[in-house]
């Protein structure tokens, strides 16, 4: 561990739960508590740079909208929807990873499977997407065998909005959907690192999402049958791959049903594009 | 891209304004907000025997169509005067002379020439060359690059490019450098078109790329 960086847990002014030895020597490093060994002690805790504002230097290094010069370009640019319908939620997403210009990658799954009955969506930083939402499932699953009964979407969403809402300024940025199905049915959420909790019928986030709205509007009605829904998400998230230069690629379809989320298919952009023969001036 | 008797420029479609994309069915006309591949005018017209000079203006759509018009302008009072068709050498500094007049408020392109210029001894010669936006030449030997997608083109060129390809080969390879730099750059695609220079004709292809 570099000299400059100290190990402190996350609420100010607190002493260090976790000291090098203590931490290098744990279960955590090697990978027996499923990657969450910032845990081991009950509290979260994270290095800090131990700076007078944290928060202020993080972003000043990485925030492109204050500052696109700056060297940590954290990957950005998404679309992502979902929807309620008779059938269940249809959940629909691209694949394309931005850092700057540059394509990182276009086989990024967007749609993280946090239990078999609940799925999130990933807009914002990936990796705060990622961590956050898998240790949902975590305690979903702590839930489930404390209570002896899956965690609702309302409570499962509230829990990560709650935990968000606590890191409040600190840089996290996420725009997510929860999307699964519990007592009450089909049930989707919408939360991001404002602390934003939303429940709704239907949702798009992300730079392409306007694209996505715009198709997504104009034909939803609910009482779509399945195959109806599933091409309706597919042709939403087409649009906005075609015209938003951040989104694109493959296009990621889930659909929750009561005996939870199954994988209906991957989808290159393209090829529905020639597929359809729309926009092409051939 | 420099061949064996042979050059050869080749462009993306897309026209947008930052992430938004406008549109992708641009050919000849040269407005595009950050690339775009169009045939010097003056030589299709004046003389269609020998067009064997293209120029790529990537960069803002509103320059791209302000220096086409200005370098159609030039080259034609040029040809008017002189009574001959201008030299690419001649062209490249035409342009470079035409950009460094804006030192101080330039138009953001960043021009690539590319074309077949004529030897004292009768025979042709490959020509390329790439410009900043403020008109500093880069003579290049191999093959030069322009645009947002710059970084990832040089990257894919350096890899595939080598020296006296044959100028279906030298489609290839610039067609394979092309898509496969801007499919790894947000701000380029929506399609492509492919210019081959040969002594006797200029093959032009639009070639079928990803549209997302």
């Amino acid at each position: 561990m570099q000299a400059q960086v100290q190990r402190r847990t996350f609420k100010s002014g607190m002493p260090p739960v976790v000291d090098d030895d203590d931490y290098h020597c744990s279960d955590a490093m090697w990978g027996s508590l499923a990657g969450f060994g910032s845990l081991v002690k009950g509290v979260p805790s994270f290095v800090i740079p131990s700076v007078p504002d944290p928060a202020a230097f993080l972003r000043l290094h990485t925030d492109d909208h204050a500052d696109p010069s700056c060297k940590i370009k954290i990957q950005h640019g998404t679309t992502t929807l979902a929807f309620r319908f008779q059938g269940g939620v249809i959940v629909a997403v691209d694949s394309r990873a931005t850092a700057g210009s540059y394509i990182a990658s276009g086989t990024v799954k967007k749609i993280i499977e946090i239990n078999p009955y609940l799925l999130g969506t990933m807009a914002g930083g990936a990796a705060d997407c990622q961590y956050w939402e898998t240790y949902l499932g975590v305690h979903c699953r702590l839930h489930e065998l404390r209570n002896r009964e899956r965690i609702s979407v309302s409570a499962a969403s509230k829990y990560l909005s709650n935990l968000v809402y606590s890191y409040k300024g600190m840089g996290l940025s996420m725009g997510t959907m929860i999307c699964g199905w519990d007592k009450t049915g089909p049930a989707l959420f919408y939360v991001d690192s404002d602390g934003t909790r939303l429940k709704g019928n239907i949702f798009s986030v992300g730079s392409g999402s306007t694209f996505a709205y715009g198709v997504l509007d104009q034909e939803y009605r609910w009482d779509l049958p399945d195959e109806e829904a599933q091409e309706l998400a597919r042709r939403s998230i087409y649009a906005a791959g075609h015209r938003d230069a951040f989104s694109g690629n493959t296009c990621n379809l889930y659909q929750v049903k009561e005996d939870g989320w199954q994988f209906i298919g991957n989808y290159d952009i393209t090829k529905l594009h020639y597929d359809w023969a729309w926009g092409g001036s051939w | 891209m420099v061949g064996k008797d042979c050059v050869a420029i080749a462009s993306d479609l897309r026209l947008g304004t930052q992430a938004l994309g406008i549109s992708s069915n641009f050919q000849r006309v040269p407005v595009s907000h950050f690339s775009r591949v169009c045939p010097s005018l003056t030589i299709c017209q004046v003389f269609p025997i020998t067009d064997r000079l293209y120029v790529g203006l990537p960069g803002l759509g509103t320059d791209v169509t302000t220096l086409y018009e200005r370098f159609r302008y030039r080259v034609n009072m040029y040809t008017i005067k002189e009574e001959r068709e201008i030299h690419p050498e001649t062209f490249t500094h035409m342009v470079s002379s035409t950009l460094y007049e804006h030192r101080f408020g330039p138009y953001f392109i960043e021009p690539v020439v590319a074309g077949l210029s004529k030897l004292p001894t009768g025979g042709l010669k490959p020509f390329i060359a790439a410009m900043d936006l403020i008109g500093c030449i880069n003579f290049a030997k191999d093959f030069v690059v322009a645009g947002t997608a710059s970084s990832k083109l040089y990257g894919v060129a350096e890899g595939l490019w080598e020296p006296d390809l044959e100028p279906e080969d030298l489609f290839e390879t610039i067609s394979q450098t092309l898509l496969n730099a801007v499919d790894r750059d947000a701000f380029s695609g929506w399609g492509a078109v492919v210019h081959v220079i040969t002594k006797d004709r200029v093959i032009s292809r639009t070639l079928k790329a990803r549209m997302d």
